[in-house]
Order: structure tokens, then sequence, then C-alpha cells
């Protein structure tokens, strides 16, 4: 028995996450023990406000998740969830709209008592982000929410708007009084990527956020940094003996983190353009990855020990010393991609022909530490891939010493420990094996563990875990505006050479990228694992 | 693809096994637990089904000892089924006479190697899980009070006989009960000074979750009869009134606070894959239910 009902050490808030809960919950729950790993964290109660709610996001991952939270029973009794948008609606319509999400895209079976329940709660309020009587009559709907249903001045707000619209809505919040929880309940908003376009944009966004929400309300959502599979590799090195030894200069080679996209930018020209494949995804889920697999062990599981270590080792980031030869970035020409003829980058619509966005880039980042002086990070982000494919692979160098002949083990390669994101969430290990024979030859084999395969069935959605830990507030899984500025700090000097550089390089379609970006791995006798 | 294997012993079943993972193409064995199912002819169809759907999110060897006419001739059938049940293996064994006695004989050589072992009897237990031949083996023993003839009995043996590792289902089945009464509790509340918990006579869950409430927060906690289904209602006494949780359809929980308005969440009953689910998540000895099952017999948790 490690704690005894009463005793103050055994009333910390029972979490049964790899990350440990931050927030203190209230000290005197004696239903709540340590030692009971069956009862979840559950929100206190809130109402959810949406902006944004007729976007895509809304309707295929935020609706759903909201519905998923309340059938695994994890959303409070009377949790209230308000749509905010320039639609003329009533609640019963946007109920219908929310009802059509959920049964379209929830993950969890649909059961008709849960979304009853939950349909009780939902509200609408019309208007446009430049409307006072709309925000007055959203103050008004909150407010009303907390008498008729117990919602306790709790407000989340998620923004999952464009965020020119950003200060419009912080300051119609502002001004109806939204913001100020005057001492009674909490006040928490919820922005999404891009956390702008450059260091000055993001500091400027920050800025309109500031004065309003203190800077411990505000959580940033990066979808990948909710997924099982990226939480997975804190557990991975830091809860294991095998892993760590191996985890430095000393082993590695040199460490490929990629995210390929099978398809091109779809409808999304008019964010796409002038932003590209790094702004886009390198500045935020890349350099997120770089940092969890480079980064130190934290004192401890909780937001500030795991923003610490992050934030140093982003600071350790050093760029090449050459841009030209040490980035490579690429436009999508018309080619065929997985079977089907398509347009190249410069031909889809809303693109201007002589665009200079990129659709693919490549990066070879140092990390300045004791631990990786010397190991290249090579990042790499592109669109209309041969497949859909984000993984982080550590190469490791060849044994120092083989007692065979050259003969033996010429199809050995580089061990290599492979984590797969998505799709086929897992881990994957190379070594040589003997090929089974009289002969003495070594080959190349694969160990795998498909973590996607087996566990994903009914683990949570990353915006339902994220979603939740809003809710709840706990904040280790959102990165914190340093994050941000750091890898803008890191993006900003490459894009600042792209832009005065010449056009990027053409790859058709379907292909592994741009000739550039091979050229530059062989510079280092290196080369790009298959996508 | 599923294998007959009749009159046979366990290495040829270990052989038609790998002969069966290869012709699959050798897939990865990701397996997390060997789960045995102790059960009848009878009674397989259903906990074999739930283990599998368990199976996906705990992929798992499933063993189910099922025990046939004891006065026959010793002898072992085989049933195996890999690749389409879901990531895991099912190996139903068919016992026939003696062997019956000694199906740990069995079971030993096909527990899946360097993974932890998790017993069930879905239906009958022994009267000393811990003890039992088969229960020695797991790491996890899990039992169903709910379906004895006797729950209340049940739950007073269990708690004569436990063993780090015992579970029961009963004490699953209140999970979002008990998951419920915590976040009520996050708030600030009143002192409590009583409770009462309602469910159908012979309910052991609720039994337990009185129990539970008892323990935890020191107050008498009366065990009342209602007419279900399951549990219906849990409720504080306190100064300012009369603090309530009420279910009285089974689907959806309705909290009464004294002083705020009526608050409703869905709060269902659980079915028996997402139960064994739960279970399977955590293999550590669950010290909560020790504590709680030893004050029910002693009476004291009321």
């Amino acid at each position: 028995m490690t704690a005894e009902p009463g005793d103050p050490q055994g009333l910390a808030p029972a979490s049964p996450g790899v990350i440990a809960d931050t927030e203190a919950l209230l000290p005197h729950n004696p239903l709540r023990d340590p030692r009971d790993r069956r009862i979840p964290r559950v929100a206190g109660p809130c109402v959810l406000v949406m902006f944004g709610v007729t976007g895509d996001l809304a309707r295929k991952k935020l609706m759903p998740a909201v519905y998923d939270l309340a059938n695994r029973g994890l959303l409070p009794p009377g949790f209230s969830f308000v749509g905010f948008a320039r639609r003329d609606w009533a609640d019963e319509d946007f109920a219908q709209v929310t009802y059509q999400a959920v049964k379209e895209n929830a993950r969890t079976p649909f059961r008709d008592s849960v979304w009853q329940q939950l349909s009780e709660g939902v509200r609408f309020v019309p208007g446009s982000f430049d409307d006072d009587a709309a925000f007055d009559q959203l103050a008004r709907c909150v407010r009303e929410l907390d008498a008729e249903r117990g919602t306790g001045g709790n407000y989340a707000f998620y923004l999952s708007i464009p965020p020119g619209q950003f200060p419009n809505v912080v300051q119609q919040l502002k001004r109806s009084g939204l913001s100020d929880s005057g001492g009674h309940g909490w006040r928490r908003v919820v922005i999404e990527k891009p956390f702008g376009h450059d260091l000055a944009s993001a500091r400027e966004l920050n800025a309109t956020l500031d004065g309003v929400f203190p800077p411990e309300s505000v959580f940033r959502i990066d979808h990948y940094l909710g997924k099982e599979t990226v939480q997975n590799i804190l557990a991975l090195r830091f809860a294991n003996e095998m892993y760590e030894p191996i985890w430095n200069r000393g082993y590695v080679d040199h460490v490929q983190i990629t995210m390929a996209e099978d398809i091109g930018i779809g409808g999304r020209a008019g964010y796409y353009d002038g932003i590209g494949a790094a702004r886009d995804v390198i500045q935020n889920h890349l350099l997120q990855l770089l940092a969890l697999t480079a980064m130190e062990e934290p004192a401890a599981f909780d937001a500030d020990s795991l923003r610490m270590e992050k934030e140093k080792v982003l600071s350790a980031v050093r760029l090449p010393a050459d841009l030209a030869t040490g980035t490579a970035r690429g436009q999508y020409s018309a080619g065929w991609q997985g079977g089907r003829q398509v347009r190249g980058f410069l031909e889809e619509d809303g693109i201007p022909a002589d665009s200079r966005t990129e659709t693919y880039a490549a990066l070879r980042l140092g990390v300045d530490t004791r631990r990786w002086a010397g190991v290249p990070f090579y990042l790499r982000a592109g669109k209309r891939l041969p497949r859909r494919m984000t993984e982080i692979a550590l190469i490791f160098q060849r044994a120092p010493h083989l007692p065979f002949a050259a003969t033996d083990t010429e199809e050995l390669g580089h061990n290599a420990l492979v984590i797969r994101i998505q799709p086929d969430e897992g881990i994957t290990v190379r070594f040589g094996s003997k090929v089974p024979g009289t002969a003495m030859e070594v080959r190349d084999v694969n160990m795998d563990f498909a973590y996607g395969a087996s566990f994903t069935e009914s683990s949570p959605e990353a915006y339902e875990r994220l979603l939740l830990d809003v809710l709840i507030g706990d904040p280790p899984l959102f990165p914190r505006q340093q994050e941000v500025e750091l890898g803008w700090r890191i993006l900003d000097p490459i894009e600042d050479f792209w832009a005065s550089y010449t056009k990027p390089d053409q790859y058709p379609a379907g292909s592994g990228g741009p000739a550039s970006t091979d050229a530059m791995m062989a510079r280092d006798g290196r080369a790009w694992r298959r996508l | 693809m599923t294998i007959d294997l009749t009159d046979t012993n366990t290495s040829s079943i270990h052989e038609a096994l790998t002969q069966a993972r290869r012709r699959l193409g050798g897939p990865a064995s990701g397996m997390v637990l060997t789960l045995i199912i102790v059960t009848d002819e009878s009674a397989q169809y259903d906990a074999v089904r739930a283990a599998s759907q368990a199976g996906r999110e705990h992929p798992s060897r499933v063993l189910a000892v099922i025990t046939r006419k004891p006065k026959a001739e010793s002898r072992l059938d085989a049933e195996i089924r890999v690749g389409d049940t879901g990531p895991g293996e099912t190996i139903l064994l068919r016992m026939y006479g003696p062997l019956g006695q000694h199906a740990d004989s069995v079971v030993a050589p096909l527990l899946a190697p360097d993974v932890p072992v998790v017993v069930w009897w879905p239906d009958e237990a022994p009267p000393a899980p811990g003890t039992d031949a088969l229960g020695a083996v797991a790491q996890r023993r899990v039992t169903d009070a709910a379906a004895s003839d006797e729950p209340q009995e049940m739950l007073q043996t269990l708690a004569k006989v436990y063993q780090p590792g015992d579970t029961d289902l009963s004490w699953t089945r209140s999970t979002p009960w008990r998951t419920l009464l915590a976040a009520t509790l996050d708030q600030p509340y009143p002192e409590l000074v009583s409770g009462e918990v309602l469910a159908e006579p012979g309910n052991p869950t609720a039994d337990l979750i009185a129990s539970w409430l008892g323990v935890r927060l020191g107050i008498p906690v009366r065990r009342g009869e209602s007419s279900g289904p399951g549990i219906t209602e849990v409720s504080f006494e306190t100064p300012e009134g009369k603090i309530m949780l009420a279910r009285p359809d089974g689907r959806t929980a309705t909290l009464t606070w004294p002083g705020r308005p009526e608050r409703r969440v869905a709060l269902h009953r659980r079915d028996a894959p997402d139960l064994i689910a739960e279970e399977l998540r955590r293999l550590e000895p669950d010290e909560v239910y020790a504590e709680t099952l030893r004050a029910l017999a002693a009476g004291t948790g009321q």
C-alpha cells in the first residue's frame, strides 16, 4: 500500500497517461487515488465555444472528437457546445450539422442516448467576427448555459479560423467581456497552426492574444503532438534501457525525418501559395519531431520540464554553412501519381503561373550538443510524392570491424531504427542476419512492431486527446510561444535565402522529389530512405 | 484460417501454429499477453468473441479451455484460428475425460513466451482462484461474481481467498459510475453526511460501489434496492440537501445538486468486450479493489 486514503500524498490527480497531469485538481477529493488506475481524468463543467464551425476541420475532426469524448464518458454532466459562424441557423440547424458530422466521422459507435444528452447542450450564435451585437448575444448565450446547465463560468474558445481573423475575434471577446473571468471559472483559447509565417508575424499574432489571455491559457494545437506514436517516442527513449546508450553521436550516423504526402494542394491554393512546404509542416511538425528525438531526458514529464528540454535542443539547432548545398526545394510538375495523371503545381487552380512557392523542401540541420555534434539531421517534406508517410529514422554507423569476408557482407547496409508516425504506426528495426545456407552471407532484415495495427482501434484520435487536455487544462502537449519562435528562427534565414535565390526545381508528381535533394544527400555520401 | 486437430497434443498444436503463421506471410507477432478462458461448450462462443474483440486493443493469444464428457477417455481436440479474428491467435482446447482435471499441463506449453498471462472464468469460478492450477500460472485472475448464483456470497468468498492479481468483472462494471462520482467531487462540495446506492437486488457492483464510497469518504453508505436496470441511483445527504446521481433507464444519468441546475450525462452499461478490454489494460494488482472487497466482507464499508 503506497498511500492511505486521506494521506495528502495519496491525493494527487490520477493520471494514467505517459505524461503526468500538471494542473492540481482540488486537493480534497477522497475518491481520487493515484493507485486507482481505472478512473480516467474527466473535464470539469464547461462550455466549448467554437469559431469556424463550417470548416472542414470542425466537421471532420473536432465535432466527432467532442462526441467521442462524450461517448467515452470523459465530458462532464452539463457540458455545452456553442457554434459561432456567419450562417442563418437556429440551434436545431447547428445541432443537425453536428449530428451529420458525428454520424459520418466519429470513431466510436453511434449511441442515440449519448447524442441526445450532448445535443441538449448545443447552441448556435449567428454573426460575423466584426459584429458587436453577435458577440453580445454569444456572451448572453454562455451565461444562460451557466444558469441552465451549471457550466460554472468555464469557457474554452476554439478559433478554428484563418489567423487573419484572430485580432477581430480576440478583440470582440475582450470587448464583450467574454475573455474576463472576473475570478469565477477559467478562460482558455485554442489556436491552430500556422502560428504566423515568420518570426515577426508569429510575435504579432502572439501580441494579439497576449493582452487578452494570459500565456498559460493559450493552447496552440499541433495535432501531431497528440498522436500516440509521438508520445511513444518519449516512452521508447526514456522508459527503456536498450536505446538511450546508443542514442548519440557514438553510434548514430545521421537522422532522417520525413513527412511525405501523396496529395497535391487540393483546394488550399489560397493558403498554400506563398507559404510552401517548409512553413506549412517543417517549422512545426518536423521540428517538433526533431526536438523529441534529440532532446535530453526531462527531469519530469510535466509541461515545464518537457518544454525546457525541447527549447534547449531547438536553440542548439545549427543551419548549414552553405544554404545552397545544405537545402533543396522543388515544385511538382505534371505527372503520374499513384496511377492517375495529375496537374503540376503551377497549373493548379488559384496558383499563379510564376509562383515560387515550394511544394518540397529538404534541409540539413546540425544539433550543437555533446550528444549530437557532427550528426546531421535531414528533414524533408513534400507533396505529390509516391506515398503518404511520416517517419523518424535513426541510421546507425556501420560496425567498426566486420570479422567476415567483404563478399559475405556485401548486401549489409546500416542498422536503422525507424519510428513510423503515420500511417501504420509502429517501430521497425533493421539489422543484418545470416541468410540460411551453408555459406556465410549476411543481409538486412526488418523487425517490426506494429503499434498501429494492434492498438489504434480504440486509441483516441489526436484531436480527442488534445481537446480533453484543453478542457482539463493539462498543457504538456501544446507548444509554447517560445518554441514557435525558435522554429521561425531556424526557418527564417532559409526562407530569406530561398526568396533571394532562383526558382524551386521541378520534380514530376509521383517521384521522390527534385534531383537537387538527392544531390544534397550524395554530397554527404548518404542517400534518402526510399519513400 | 481455421485448423482442426483431433486427438492431438501440444507439440502438434505448436507446429500447426508455426505453419499457419508462415502461410500467412509470417506476420510479426506483436502479442502482448496470453488470455486463458476457462469455460464450457455452451458459453465459449460469447466469451471467445468478447476476447477477440478485446484483442483488437490487446493482441493476444487466446486459449479457451473447454472441458467435455468427464467420463470419456482422455483426449485433446484443438481448433486453431489465426488471421481472421483480429491480430492475435485463438486456440480452442477441448479436453475430454480425466485430462480435464489437468488442463494446466496442456496450457503451460502453449503460453506465448515473455508476455503476461491472464485467466478469465466467465461463468463459475473455482473456490480459490489464486491457488487454482490455472490461476497460479497467471498474473491476473478475472472472475465474475454477477455470473454466479449467489453473487453476494461469491464476493465474500473472493475476499477471503484474495491474492494480488485477483479482480472481478463486477468491479470493472463500476468504473463508469466511479468515474462520474469522482468527477462530481472534483468541484467544491458540502460536507457529506451519509450515502446510499440503489440497485437491483443481488447486484454485486452496487455492493462494491457502496463499500468503496464508505472506505473512501468515511461515511455510512447504505445499499438499497430498486427495480433496476442495474444501478439506478447514488446519493449523498449533505446539510444543504441531497446530491444525487440517478440513472433510471440504464443510459442517461442526471446529476442533482442543491441550488444548481440539473445536469445530464450519458452513462451506459457496457458489454463483455469493453469490460475485458479494460481488465487487460492494466495488469498490476488492483489495490483499490482489494481494499474495497475486504471492507465489504468485513462489513465496515457500510
